[in-house]
């Protein structure tokens, strides 16, 4: 590629998936650099697994501080209360982080996602935000399209055992292999803005019930204030009822979406961990594919719910629009 | 999901994890996650470098410690409170037995091996507890859930087997990089350094009776006061000169093919060329320090070497045997992380390739098609992990209605990266969960008890402590507790013919073959029969109602497949059968109904925790072995089986490429180590 070869201590340690992925791959993997927002379980799963692969280096936000439920499904968080006084979630994550993998520079950033600036942002390849509101979301995702420098985008949230990814390359090329041989290919990405502005009715029947049920509770929880997966049952009937406006707007049967969905997710503050496991399995491999431009990516959108077992990619892009 | 009763039944679990390696590490955590709390882990294993790219909860400092303690530590510092007991053993030694199994609510396997699988099944299978079995390799992955009596056993279909090769091609006419691997590392460091006693098919040649046996059993032995530089050129020479000169004299064998060139020592390296300098090399004789690579100033695993570089190492590499591990030649067995028989076998390969005009390959490359090295990475073992803690949160909430085995491709299948299927039901005929008889065609009169025992008892049934009985009559046993004078009573019946037997084994007769620690017995009818293909039946012997998958060479051939099993290269040349009777039956299973309608029945059933309507029952029988069989495959998959299924010539293998579309996983890493003796028209063997 440039000549840069990898050392010894590389190939090594990183044996094991050169085979799978390429020295190739594995150098690019090693150039990159990873902004992550909201330290949750799944999130953990994802710095793990972007760790042990070896990017370049990994900064982590999320000021808050531990709480009990931070501590349900985040590995990340030792026991020992002693070492997370007076410091955020993100610190306490990166000095254990840090061990994973002594080539990688992990480090934690204070700041909040809503206000991240162009300049900071300008600095990755990768932002990769969870947990957070619709409308930050639409923000982050609007400045890395703004650089002219390309950053993947990625949201991701699991709640119960439900979880969702959300992809954004913008224009992105790779080479991907099909049968016997490498074809290049090139997929066009729409922002998240743009995807869940289209009509709903204009999407294939069998679309995954869980993308119509996200975007009910992110609507309810934005127009709520409230910060995301801060929900309960109570909260049901005004759900409903949110369902009922959009689903009439849209032009789409209520039953799309069931009532004993949207009870899940609006339970589901507390992640389930097998489901971060996988979701923060598919979201790390997803990320190596995106740096190394190795392997077709999501398009754009995942689900896995564990309740059916199925982890589904569903393409929700507006065809007419010139995205 | 995890509602207050389920979590309720998660906390008073108590599991039992076998394998702390890449998924058990990640498996580990998601069950302390999950809230799991009394755990037992088992893994005989250490820590290797090349483990902590995916195993997270290693570190360099640990390189060399037990992985189920250093396991079981890592976790504690985020879920101090729960129960975790690690066992640094083997999960077959005796002290695991039914018992031992029967303590716990369910077994989740983290193995990648076909022998310790199989093992672990039969005890689950005896104590009466559910299994979760799962594999990876690259990016896929499968979690398949066995229950006794209600789904499949592990053993219920056919298992995978390494790809094999004719003898011919690797002896004479090899056409691609891994079959120069195979003459490597099965045929010249075997005879270089392994057992002298060992059958070895180096000598065959496609030239007809060149040299007596006893002439080419001397070639190899280094002389009394031989020089070990003169030593390792006559060696170069006979192999890669004269052999080939002799080979060349068959124009018949050479007709359609590129006629090889000779390769001498003095072609390549100048008479007194110094290889390397030996004083700069440290005097410990760890086997990483002892490096031929490093005497010769080669550092980078990933460049490909000349032929002179090729040539220096080999030479090198056999001056460090002799002079720096004397002491393990005669013994020594091919090792992936022995870096010394790496670099032989990488120069020797290379060598033979220059030879027969193939491309060179990298030391890299080298050594991961000859220690058939598991293409890992953490993401997939990550989801694998999670898959099998839903699945064991079913079957301890014994919701056995919604349980599923699931695929993680890497291309979508129907929008699919997670694909559920309904678990199988378990085959009527199987001999470990059914009980059903088998049958053993053999010729009693000239078949000797000690190849029934290896050939059949350990190898196809897969028994590590078998007892024999003819009627009341106990014809063999073993074990540690054996008193001398039994002992020298089963040895004595070992080089019996099954005829003389003190108990007759004729045809008509029946035996039961048993192993006490598996709780497993069977009963084998023996059928007399005279003749037997020595091409197709070269054990002498056909066991029918034992299913087996092409080519399949059971527990030799997994056990110098994990990529965790260190030391256990099977560097004797097996000779396999193939079952094409066996073969056309999967294909023809697989015309019956393809993947895709397997599928759509699948999912066409309501699986919602509620339904409780059991349609399992409606799952059609038929189609049903192709499926497993892409299964099964994919669960051997850890154990470096898999990446020989690329070339599709078998109906399972077919369906694996239709289904999966694995298409990152490089055809030339294809494992080897297995010789089929084909029915060549020159070969001939000089032993």
């Amino acid at each position: 590629m440039d000549g840069e070869e990898l050392t010894e201590q590389e190939t090594a340690l990183y044996d094991r998936q050169i085979r799978v992925w390429g020295a190739d791959a594995q150098r690019r993997l090693s150039k990159a650099h990873v902004l992550i927002g909201g330290m949750k379980g799944t999130i953990a799963e994802v710095c793990k697994n972007i760790v042990l692969a070896g990017v370049g280096s990994v900064t982590l936000v999320d000021d808050s501080p531990v709480t009990e439920e931070s501590l349900n499904a985040n590995f990340l968080i030792p026991s020992d209360e002693t070492l997370y006084e007076g410091r955020s979630i993100a610190e306490v994550c990166c000095d254990s982080l840090k061990d994973f993998n002594p080539m990688v520079h992990v480090s934690a950033e204070k700041g909040d996602l809503s206000s991240l600036s162009t300049e900071i942002l300008e600095k990755f390849d990768v932002v990769i935000v969870s947990g957070c509101s619709l409308s930050t979301k639409k923000a982050i995702n609007g400045k890395c399209r703004k650089l002219s420098k390309r950053i993947a985008f990625y949201s991701v949230d699991c709640r119960d055992s439900c979880g969702e990814i959300f992809v954004d390359l913008q224009d992105h090329s790779c080479t991907k292999k099909q049968v016997n041989e490498t074809v290049e290919c090139r997929l066009q990405y729409p922002s998240f803005e743009e995807a869940i502005a289209v009509p709903w009715k204009i999407l294939p029947k069998r679309i995954s019930k869980l993308y119509f049920a996200t975007r009910v509770i992110e609507r309810f929880e934005e127009t709520e204030t409230r910060t995301s997966g801060e929900t309960s049952l109570a909260d049901l009937p005004n759900v409903l009822k949110l369902r009922k406006e959009l689903c009439e707007a849209q032009c789409i049967s209520e039953s799309q979406i069931p009532d004993s969905l949207l009870e899940r997710l609006l339970l589901g503050k507390l992640e389930f961990p097998p489901v971060c496991a996988i979701i923060g399995g598919i979201l790390g491999q997803e990320v190596i594919k995106a740096i190394s431009c190795k392997g077709e990516p999501i398009k754009n959108f995942f689900y896995f719910d564990a309740a059916d077992g199925k982890g589904l990619i569903e393409d929700i892009s507006n065809p007419n629009s010139a995205s | 999901m995890a509602s207050q009763q389920q979590s309720d039944a998660i906390k008073g679990a108590k599991v039992l994890m076998v394998g702390a390696g890449g998924i058990g590490c990640e498996l580990l955590k998601t069950l302390a996650l999950s809230g799991f709390q009394d755990i037992h882990i088992i893994d005989m294993d250490t820590i290797e470098v090349s483990n902590l790219n995916r195993q997270f909860l290693f570190r360099q400092s640990h390189v060399g410690q037990s992985k189920a303690k250093v396991a079981r530590d890592a976790v504690l510092k985020f879920r101090p409170h729960i129960s975790i007991t690690a066992h640094h053993a083997n999960i077959k030694s005796s002290e695991f037995d039914v018992d031992f199994f029967q303590k716990f609510d369910v077994v989740l396997n983290g193995l990648d091996n076909l022998d310790a699988r199989r093992h672990v099944n039969r005890i689950r299978l005896a104590a009466g507890v559910p299994l979760v079995e799962s594999g990876t390799t690259g990016f896929l992955g499968q979690v398949a859930v066995h229950v006794k009596d209600r789904t499949e056993c592990y053993e219920c279909y056919p298992k995978p087997a390494p790809k094999s090769y004719p003898v011919c091609t690797i002896t004479s006419t090899p056409s691609k990089f891994v079959h120069c691997i195979v003459w490597a590392k099965d045929l010249l460091f075997a005879k270089l350094f392994g057992d002298k006693n060992q059958e070895n098919d180096l000598n065959v040649r496609s030239s007809d009776g060149a040299s007596s046996s006893e002439h080419t059993a001397d070639i190899f032995e280094r002389r009394n006061d031989e020089d070990i530089d003169c030593y390792g050129r006559r060696i170069y020479d006979h192999v890669f000169g004269y052999n080939i000169e002799l080979a060349l004299s068959n124009d018949e064998t050479w007709k359609n093919r590129t006629r090889p060139k000779p390769i001498y020592s003095s072609d390549v390296l100048s008479d007194n060329q110094q290889n390397g300098n030996l004083d700069k090399n440290c005097s410990s004789s760890d086997l990483v320090l002892v490096s031929a690579m490093a005497t010769l100033g080669l550092k980078n695993p990933q460049d490909v070497w000349n032929l002179a570089e090729n040539s220096k190492v080999l030479l090198e590499a056999v001056k460090l045997f002799f002079l720096k591990r004397q002491k393990e030649i005669g013994s020594l067995t091919f090792d992936k992380d022995d870096q010394l028989a790496v670099e032989f076998v990488t120069a020797a390969a290379n060598i033979r390739a220059a030879s027969f005009g193939i491309p060179l390959h990298s030391l890299f490359e080298a050594k991961g098609i000859a220690g058939n090295i598991v293409h890992a990475v953490a993401t997939t073992n990550a989801v694998v992990a999670g898959l099998i803690v839903i699945e064991a949160f079913k079957l301890l909430n014994e919701d056995l209605v919604n349980v599923r085995m699931t695929f993680c491709n890497e291309h979508p299948k129907r929008k699919m990266l997670l694909m559920p299927v309904e678990p199988f039901e378990p085959n009527e005929t199987c001999f470990v969960c059914s009980k059903t008889p088998l049958t053993l065609e053999v010729n009693a009169p000239h078949t000797k008890f000690r190849d029934f025992i290896e050939k059949i008892v350990r190898e196809k049934l897969g028994m590590s402590l078998p007892t024999v009985m003819q009627g009341n009559f106990l014809l063999y046993e073993d074990g540690d507790d054996l008193d001398e004078d039994e002992r020298r009573n089963y040895e004595a019946n070992l080089e019996k013919v099954l005829s003389k037997l003190p108990s007759p084994v004729t045809g008509g007769t029946s035996m039961l073959v048993g192993d006490l620690n598996q709780k497993l017995s069977c009963e084998i009818n023996i059928k007399q029969r005279e003749e037997f293909d020595e091409e197709k039946e070269p054990d002498g012997m056909v066991l029918i109602g034992w299913l087996q998958a092409p080519t399949d060479t059971e527990n030799k051939a997994s056990v110098q497949n994990g990529e965790s099993t260190s030391g256990t290269g099977a560097n004797q040349a097996m000779p396999s059968e193939i079952a094409e009777a066996k073969e056309a039956e999967v294909n023809a299973a697989s015309k019956k109904r393809n993947f895709s309608e397997l599928s759509n029945s699948s999912f066409s059933h309501p699986s919602s925790g509620k339904d409780k309507s059991s349609k399992n029952k409606e799952t059609p029988c038929i189609g049903r072995s192709s499926a497993t069989g892409c299964w099964i495959n994919l669960l051997c998959m850890n154990s470096d089986i898999f990446s020989s299924k690329i070339k599709p010539v078998h109906g399972i293998r077919l369906i694996l490429v239709i289904m999966l579309g694995f298409a990152f996983i490089p055809s030339s890493l294809s494992p080897c180590s297995i010789l089929c003796h084909c029915g060549g028209f020159n070969c001939v063997r000089n032993m």
